[in-house]
């Protein structure tokens, strides 16, 4: 199966300052990637050249089948869905109606509003939001918000789904509720996350940055490796097969404190 | 919609010469409806009604929807609630273009005032495009600051003039910043209606793209918006009515701020339903504003825009008390 996204020796330079150094990832469709890093490593610039709010100053992206440098806004929209870390919080509308925000992209005569307002109901019952659909979104909680937010992505039906550091707000419950839903659409997805654990117990694969550079990508239990770890985060961990899953389990300590303490 | 047309009936009767209700239609079906009609009504009832009151009336509603348009458009593209046709620097400029123009010679607010008012406006709306992007983008903050600091060189260089003009022109120059419709005949109502249609109709078909924008740039540009070329549309679209709208009625406050955020409070912020509700809503205040301008001091007349503000501001603050915070109606 053709790659969903194609991001190939990607180069940002924004203000003067370079972002990116040539870096390269790809997503099969209906893979669900992990994109993983410190703060700052390049992870929300690397995610916005796959949805073209940066433009690489050199290499190329193809996100579900089109060239992002030439593809016009609205068609990319209608195959590529994003959840940003900018939220307008102050949003006066009610749920129901940000999740029709997903609709924009499409042609409006393709069955009228009455199925927009069918599909957006459906997404949010996906997210197990349906009993908000009427409440005004700024009186949701912050993992409520997010769950909405999601939902307006999904009721873009998009191919791609590009997920900027989704389970931010949510508790533990709401962040694996939320990767499982999203492992389960079957949509190619593009995450990226903080928790290193979470991200290899949902991700087909992971992809490491540090300083805009790509350092590692793979399987989860490859990438994720105590030494590469502390290189790039700075931290001292083991990793343990999860007693139940068998995924890696990432446990971590601070660097300086002694590994066994007895 | 009906509100504003009963409104409109209402304050063509009203006025120094009351003319009753009945009598307003009967002159107005004359002169609208074909055929035979028997006139009920003396000469000058049919003269203040026909040729003075109804221009008047109808181009407060004309200018009150566009404002409202404005203020609307303004605020969800620049996420400011703030916003209102003052703050991109249109309003300003079309007031310096207009005192510009009754300086260098016209008296009266003549085709010289208008199309200098409206010149301004453009320009205005062009040099804050200029001073906003920057690389090809344009920021919303960028913006509004650009369009601030214009209006205060605007308003600064106008009460430069305003100071240094000659005595005779100053309580045109007065009435014109203070904002009326005084000078309303058949005449001026095509241009600011035409480019009212004009501007509505964009609104309109760009409800979705307003929709987008109040979600944030980001979100906006992964909904399919382009961003930068909406904002260069909407400064196009706002000059233009902002422009029209000064060139006949001086500058009115208020109304592109206000009338948004009350219309919100109503029926929330889609604009699919805010749109065509506040441009109603618009013209429905300003009908009545301007008949109230007309009237409450009569024989003299006050200027729309003091009226506005006057009854516009504990309005809008009483609602803002009354409304539950972070609610949506």
């Amino acid at each position: 199966m053709s790659a969903a996204l194609e991001i190939r020796d990607v180069d940002v330079v924004l203000g003067g300052r370079r972002l990116l150094h040539g870096v390269s990832l790809h997503a099969a469709a209906g893979e669900v990637v992990g994109l993983l890093g410190p703060n700052g490593s390049g992870k929300s610039t690397l995610l916005r050249t796959a949805y073209g709010v940066v433009r690489p100053s050199a290499g190329s992206v193809r996100t579900a089948g089109l060239d992002v440098a030439t593809a016009r806004p609205r068609e990319l929209a209608r195959r590529c869905a994003v959840l940003t870390q900018d939220h307008a919080v102050d949003l006066e509308l009610t749920v129901l109606d940000v999740v029709l925000l997903g609709r924009i992209p499409h042609p409006r005569s393709r069955g009228g509003r009455r199925s927009d307002v069918d599909l957006a109901r459906t997404c949010l019952e996906r997210v197990d939001g349906i009993h908000l659909a009427d409440r005004a979104f700024p009186t949701l909680s912050g993992g409520e918000r997010q769950r909405v937010l999601l939902a307006r992505a999904l009721c873009q039906e998009p191919q791609v789904l590009l997920l900027d550091e989704p389970t931010n707000h949510l508790d533990v419950a709401h962040q694996l509720e939320l990767l499982e839903l999203v492992a389960a659409l079957g949509v190619t997805c593009v995450v990226a996350l903080h928790d290193l654990t979470l991200a290899a117990a949902y991700c087909d694969r992971i992809a490491l940055l540090a300083d805009g550079r790509l350092v590692a990508e793979g399987a989860p239990a490859a990438v994720l490796t105590p030494e590469r770890v502390e290189d790039v985060y700075g931290v001292t961990c083991d990793v343990l097969p999860h007693p139940r899953t068998r995924r890696p389990l990432v446990a971590v300590s601070h660097r300086g404190r002694p590994v066994h303490p007895d | 919609m009906v509100a504003l047309l009963v409104a409109v009936v209402a304050s063509i009767g009203i006025g120094s010469t009351g003319v009753g209700p009945g009598t307003t239609l009967r002159i107005l079906a004359a002169h609208l409806l074909p055929g035979e009609h028997v006139a009920t009504w003396t000469l000058v009832e049919d003269r203040i009604v026909w040729s003075f009151r109804t221009p008047r009336v109808l181009l407060a509603a004309v200018v009150g929807a566009a404002l409202a348009i404005v203020g609307v458009i303004l605020q969800a593209v620049i996420r400011n609630p703030l916003a209102d046709p003052y703050v991109l620097g249109a309003s300003s400029g079309a007031a310096l273009g207009a005192v510009i123009g009754l300086v260098l010679g016209a008296s009266v607010p003549g085709l010289l005032v208008s199309g200098s008012a409206f010149a301004g406006a453009v320009l205005a709306g062009l040099l804050v495009y200029l001073l906003a992007s920057r690389g090809g983008r344009i920021e919303s903050l960028r913006l509004v600051l650009a369009g601030v600091a214009l209006s205060y060189l605007f308003s600064a260089v106008t009460s430069w003039i305003t100071v240094t003009a000659e005595h005779g022109k100053l309580p045109g120059i007065l009435f014109f910043l203070l904002g009326s419709i005084s000078s309303a005949d058949w005449a001026t109502l095509p241009l600011p209606a035409l480019v009212l249609g004009l501007g509505a109709a964009y609104a309109l078909l760009r409800t979705d793209h307003l929709n987008a924008v109040m979600t944030g740039d980001e979100t906006a540009t992964s909904l399919g918006v382009d961003v930068t070329r909406f904002r260069i549309e909407t400064l196009l679209v706002t000059s233009l009515l902002v422009g029209s709208v000064v060139a006949v009625a001086g500058g009115i406050g208020f109304v592109g701020m206000v009338v948004p955020h009350v219309c919100r409070l109503l029926v929330g912020a889609d604009h699919r339903r805010l749109l065509p509700v506040a441009a109603l809503a618009g013209a429905l205040l300003l009908v009545a504003v301007d008949t109230l301008a007309r009237t409450a001091a009569a024989p003299r007349e006050l200027p729309v825009g003091v009226v506005t503000a006057l009854v516009g501001a504990p309005f809008f603050l009483w609602l803002l008390r009354r409304r539950p915070v972070g609610g949506v109606a």
